[in-house]
């Protein structure tokens, strides 16, 4: 940033001020420019991904160990995920529905909760933590130490070799892992409802089936299969696009999951409004939200 | 041996063919208007400073690294118009030795080895593994190596592993990419007469870059020096010698005789004190 040194007249001062302002608009120009700039770059990642996707089979022995990573590995963690989840909407929710001496109706709070939103997004964000920060790190090492250079100058594509299994691999495993994550949920909430809290068993159950649809536990599957495909994407561009030395595979593994919660929780937002409107529109009831 | 220059009038094309390149990192401008032709079964080394843009030069060569003008021709094709199919045929014909050699790290040196031709070749895998014990063997690594990972062994096995899998597919181009960085001087010989055996016996041009000048005299017929953009002025050009590695010593230009000799002068002036 420039300024204006000793200066004897009022007009340089001016004139280093000036500078300075510009100095500062183009500072913040340059990080919208940036930030576009790597949206569009990101962009033709994973449009290149899906052609390649689309035009041929991924390399043999390159899908099953990714599939063992993702979804073998991640069960233990997910499964507790979903267990602590679901006890802690009913510890929660518990104390207010008492008040209303409504809390037969926790099955359904609980269970609702946790198919449509909690057992998706809290899924997902675990595996951007585990399997996203993982595969940045890997592919950005990868890409320090010229294998991914390797890679393509043996003729090989990088992107059909690396990015492609690992995006179906988060792609077919994440909604499986979150039909887990939402069954212990299911389960973690039972136990401390009808266990610990002493809730009946029977209208437990009953409020919850009349409440919680297929509609419901489908639109979370659907949701996670875009959870899927986005940590994925962005944590395999963090790789390739990783910056030198230990530092910059650090921070692509940072980014990764920062970037992947963003994602996870934009997507939510908009896949929530789109799957609203469907439902509305099937079975027209209630509020609309348009 | 006939020592052959860019600008000798040769009947055959060149097989390698760089015309005008310029290439960026972001704003930093690393190749300005450089051109480069090679011969078939030229052993060209390329010799500069660190910064100097070799390395670019070479990777640029090979399509890994996009030029934002000029054009790179290999054997008549023009390699930057090809598809992303057309341009995999196009790499077979090379082999890149990486600097650190670039070893898979998750796979053994066998399956290395092995990568490109299972990549591109319908073999059975007795045959795979004839060829892969061949080019072990032709670099000096023993049939125990096959099993083992690539951190289990030294830097110098590394580079003639990586040797090793950049000859697997008989290319009529090698690349090395400093070749003997990092190595002690007798497995620097050593790489530096492998490198000598495999023109030889593949019959392969090679493209060398390196700033060792022993590798530079004693494997290539004809060497190249370039300059940091940084040092040099706006209309000076990159390239300040080509020719054969005897004539370096004769040169006029004071640049070259600083680099050949390896002598400090008014670098050391340099440090300690802020560039303007």
């Amino acid at each position: 940033m420039a300024t204006a040194i000793e200066s004897p007249n009022g007009n340089r001062e001016g004139a280093g001020t000036r500078e300075a302002l510009y100095d500062w608009v183009a500072d913040w120009g340059a990080a919208v420019t940036d930030a576009i700039s790597a949206l569009g770059d990101l962009v033709v990642f994973s449009s290149r991904t899906m052609s390649w996707l689309l035009t041929r089979l991924p390399r043999r022995g390159t899908i099953l160990p990714n599939f063992y990573q993702v979804g073998v590995l991640s069960l233990p963690v997910v499964a507790l995920t979903g267990t602590f989840i679901g006890m802690v909407l009913a510890v929660q929710s518990y104390s207010q529905f008492r008040m209303l001496s409504l809390e037969t109706r926790l099955g359904a709070v609980i269970n609702m909760s946790l198919v449509r939103e909690l057992g998706p997004v809290l899924a997902a964000t675990m595996l951007a933590g585990r399997v996203g920060s993982a595969m940045a790190a890997e592919l950005g090492t990868m890409r320090v130490t010229e294998q991914i250079d390797a890679l393509a100058s043996m003729g090989a594509n990088p992107l059909h070799y690396l990015v492609v299994p690992r995006f179906l691999a988060c792609m077919f495993l994440i909604p499986t892992l979150t039909v887990m994550a939402d069954f212990m949920g299911v389960v973690g909430g039972y136990f401390y409802a009808v266990g610990i809290l002493g809730i009946d068993k029977q209208h437990y159950w009953q409020n919850s089936q009349d409440f919680v649809g297929m509609f419901d536990v489908m639109s979370g599957i659907f949701k996670s299969i875009f959870f899927g495909a986005a940590i994925a994407i962005i944590s395999c561009y963090r790789g390739f696009n990783c910056a030198p030395g230990a530092e910059g595979v650090g921070r692509a593994a940072t980014a990764s999951f920062v970037f992947s919660f963003v994602g996870i929780l934009v997507l939510d937002l908009f896949l929530g409004i789109f799957l609203d409107s469907l439902h509305n529109s099937f079975w027209p009831e209630g509020t609309k939200l348009f | 041996m006939v020592t052959l220059s860019s600008h000798s009038s040769s009947a055959t094309e060149p097989l390698v063919q760089a015309v005008d390149l310029r290439v960026h990192f972001g704003n930093q401008p690393v190749l300005r208007d450089v051109s480069l032709n090679v011969q078939r079964g030229e052993s060209l080394a390329i010799i500069g400073e660190s910064g100097c843009g070799k390395t670019v030069l070479l990777k640029t060569i090979i399509g890994l690294i996009q030029p934002e003008q000029g054009a790179v021709w290999f054997d008549g094709t023009n390699l930057l118009t090809l598809n992303e199919m057309a341009l995999t045929q196009q790499r077979i014909r090379f082999g890149f030795v990486f600097q650190n050699a670039a070893l898979f790290d998750s796979m053994t040196i066998g399956q290395n080895v092995a990568f490109p031709l299972r990549q591109h070749r319908k073999l059975s895998d007795a045959d795979i593994q004839e060829i892969v014990l061949s080019r072990l063997a032709e670099v000096g690594l023993p049939p125990s190596v096959v099993a083992k990972k690539p951190a289990e062994l030294s830097g110098g096995m590394r580079k003639r592993v990586g040797l090793a899998r950049a000859l697997a597919m008989d290319p009529e181009l090698m690349l090395y990419d400093e070749p003997t960085t990092g190595l002690d001087p007798i497995m620097s010989d050593v790489i530096n007469e492998l490198m000598l055996n495999t023109s030889r016996r593949h019959a392969v041009t090679s493209i060398i870059v390196t700033h060792d000048m022993r590798t530079a005299r004693k494997v290539a017929n004809r060497v190249i020096m370039m300059l940091p953009l940084a040092r040099l002025g706006e209309s000076d050009a990159q390239v300040v010698f080509d020719g054969p590695p005897d004539e370096l010593d004769n040169s006029r230009d004071p640049r070259v005789l600083q680099f050949v000799r390896g002598e400090a002068h008014e670098r050391l002036l340099e440090m300690g004190r802020p560039r303007t």
